[in-house]
């Protein structure tokens, strides 16, 4: 009847518990050496890192973002070329192989890229309160900002992740299919298989940084709700919504404005000298958007209740 | 130095125009092992969350370890461990990553002995063999104990359970137990919360009652039971029962009706017995038994038998137990079975929350 049990008839399992307590006495001195400050977190950003890429997820959108230059090369071989039409960079494929990473880019740019980005940091806070880790994270003490820090960051590494991913898969699927040799750039300049390397590694890091802006309203949102897939929806609706209103006419003085505006202006790496304007331009439209919402982040979530 | 692990005071919490956490003032002493009782809905979730820094208090202050929360959280928080409102892990990553995972979050844990911090924590809740497979596949049960071995990934002053029985069978039920006296050994304060009163009852030096919102009663075990009564319940033959009352009226135990029984069919028709009015089925009433609790002789088999009768009275403090079964005795009176009650807390806590609590099996 009662629902306690004499000791006798305790099972081995219990026994088992009971019999680890004395070892936390013998194993103490070495177990209780706290630090005394805590650390900057680059532990914690590992580990955030593992998460991320362990997730069976970004994998799995990785492989769709390297299939997508693999797709364009595959298509354009089989049909040897085509009409001319299509995207950007795609009528140079077949004299240089090099080209279906940059072709790639600006195919993903609008809408594939966005979305991967926005899975990533619509879940960063969402996603760790449906899983209910969010409170065991904050109690541990993680420190609110430091999380906020550690999963922006997290969010960053994503983005340039992606965007070499794509870029990656196009110049090995390139080298594959298609002949490679010095490649001609926009101004007509040839430079050698070597530099142009370097230059989609420059575009890449292009890419990359338009979509930080992206990250960091993502991660805004992402405090905002404890439904991750609420919020990366909001994300990428956000982005294609930046990018329509980037076409209309009507709202031009916005346009310089958008986080989308410099998306795909980095054909200004391909000319000899460099064309610095677009990257520069880039960069602080996105340091301005990473620091609004950021601190729209910030203040949201550092006196957040957190009741998930 | 404070002498109290957790201090609040008028400690409330609202929810738009819900009182969730109403003007609580908690007292839990260093190295109690401290219940926290009260029915789904009390707010016992809501003041632990406070309490964590999780979420803000409407009004009132908070001292944890010592020190103000949450002003002072990262200073605090580290001797804490915490299983709030059941567990939360990743269900992709192995239990053993999951702690590892929080325990990187913790910016004061070294990570030279996060292995070993973890392995020890996954051993102490016996999840050992189950360390390398993925939460996903860990049962509601499983996933309870680790949530309790994160809250043991380091040496800790304070540990805050909530609810850590949810979900688990009765095997794990009395590990747990076992687990929470030996951390109290061990000296660490633990707040336990629970809707089961069976549970604080048996592992707590210390409760609280929360009913709506509001802190109803407090303090050690035994002084909540002091709020209660002892009773004093003699078995006699039915004949005998006009005299046994008499005796035992004179000795300042009138003997008097009890609560009704749970169940109406096993009253006898017609027993007529006066003042004895709890006869058959008294001591079955809907009250749980917890260990050291009242047993007359023949009773768990369905109270007093056929001509017998119960009687029960309040024993004060000033008559010794002895002396009423020898007045009865030396007064002709046929005792075939005596019994003091401890009170219980239920009736207490009945009382206080006016409602009842769910019942341990
Ligand atoms: N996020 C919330 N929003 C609104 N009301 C809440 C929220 N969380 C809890 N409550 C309310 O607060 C009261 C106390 O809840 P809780 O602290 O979870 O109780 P307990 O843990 O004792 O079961 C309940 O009435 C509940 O409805
Ligand atoms: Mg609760």
């Amino acid at each position: 009847m009662s629902s306690d049990t004499p000791p006798a008839r305790i099972a081995p399992a219990a026994a088992g518990v009971e019999a680890a307590a004395p070892d936390t006495h013998g194993g103490a001195p070495d177990l209780l050496g706290r630090r005394s400050r805590r650390a900057l977190g680059w532990g914690f950003f590992a580990s955030e890192l593992s998460v991320l890429f362990r997730r069976r997820r970004t994998w799995a959108m990785l492989a769709a973002l390297a299939a997508i230059p693999i797709l364009i090369a595959v298509a354009i071989r089989v049909t040897d070329g085509g009409d001319g039409r299509g995207p950007a960079f795609l009528d140079r494929i077949t004299q240089n192989g090099l080209f279906v990473g940059m072709t790639a880019l600006v195919v993903s740019i609008p809408l594939f890229l966005p979305l991967t980005v926005g899975v990533v940091a619509g879940d960063s806070i969402a996603g760790e309160a449906n899983t209910g880790t969010l409170r065991y994270l904050l109690v541990s003490p993680v420190g609110r900002i430091r999380l906020l820090v550690v999963k922006y960051a997290a969010a960053a590494v994503f983005c340039l992740t992606a965007t070499v991913t794509v870029s990656l898969a196009g110049i090995l699927i390139g080298i594959a299919l298609f002949p490679v040799g010095p490649v001609t750039l926009l101004s007509g300049d040839s430079v050698s298989v070597g530099e142009s390397l370097l230059r989609s590694l420059l575009i890449a890091v292009y890419v990359t940084l338009g979509l930080v802006g992206l990250s960091a309203i993502g991660l805004f949102i992402s405090t905002l709700t404890d439904a991750p897939v609420g919020a990366m929806a909001a994300t990428v609706v956000i982005s294609i919504v930046s990018q329509v209103l980037g076409q209309l006419s009507q709202t031009e003085w916005l346009h310089p404005w958008l986080f989308s505006y410099y998306w795909l202006d980095f054909a200004d790496l391909l000319r000899q000298p460099i064309e610095w304007s677009s990257f520069g331009g880039n960069a602080l439209l996105q340091l301005g958007y990473v620091a609004v919402f950021g601190a729209l982040a910030y203040g949201r979530f550092a006196s957040k209740d957190v009741l998930s | 130095m404070s002498d109290f692990a957790i201090e609040t005071a008028g400690l409330t919490k609202r929810f738009g125009k819900q009182l969730a956490v109403d003007g609580v003032d908690l007292a839990v002493p260093e190295g109690s092992v401290f219940g926290f009782l009260g029915p789904n809905g009390s707010g016992k979730t809501t003041t632990i969350r406070m309490l964590l820094g999780l979420a803000s208090a409407t009004a009132g202050d908070i001292r944890v370890l010592g020190q103000a929360m949450p002003r002072r959280l990262a200073n605090v928080l580290p001797g804490v461990g915490a299983l709030i409102e059941g567990p939360g892990f990743y269900p992709f990553l192995s239990g053993a990553a999951n702690l590892r995972r929080l325990d990187a979050a913790d910016g004061f844990a070294p990570a030279a002995s996060r292995a070993a911090r973890v392995d020890h924590a996954l051993e102490r809740v016996g999840l050992t063999h189950a360390a390398g497979k993925k939460v996903r596949a860990y049962s509601l049960g499983m996933k309870q104990r680790l949530g309790i071995a994160n809250a043991l990934l380091a040496p800790r002053e304070l540990i805050v359970l909530d609810e850590p029985t949810n979900g688990l069978d009765p095997q794990g039920t009395r590990e747990v137990r076992h687990l929470i006296r030996s951390l109290a050994s061990e000296g660490t304060t633990v707040f336990v919360s629970s809707h089961l009163l069976a549970e604080i009852e048996q592992m707590c030096t210390h409760a609280a009652v929360m009913s709506g919102g509001r802190l109803v009663a407090q303090g050690t075990l035994d002084e909540l039971r002091l709020a209660g009564q002892t009773r004093a319940r003699v078995l006699v033959p039915a004949a005998d029962a006009s005299r046994a009352t008499r005796i035992l009226t004179d000795l300042g135990l009138p003997p008097e009706p009890e609560p009704a029984p749970a169940t109406p069919g096993t009253q006898p028709g017609g027993a007529g017995l006066g003042a004895t009015s709890g006869t058959r089925g008294s001591a079955n009433g809907p009250l749980p038994t917890p260990e050291g609790h009242f047993a007359l002789p023949g009773e768990g088999a369905g109270g007093a038998g056929v001509g017998e009768s119960v009687l029960s009275a309040v024993l004060p403090e000033s008559v010794a137990r002895e002396d009423v079964v020898a007045a009865l005795v030396a007064g002709g009176v046929r005792v075939r079975g005596f019994a003091v009650q401890q009170a219980s807390l239920e009736d207490l806590f009945v009382a206080l929350t006016g409602e009842g609590f769910d019942v341990v099996q």
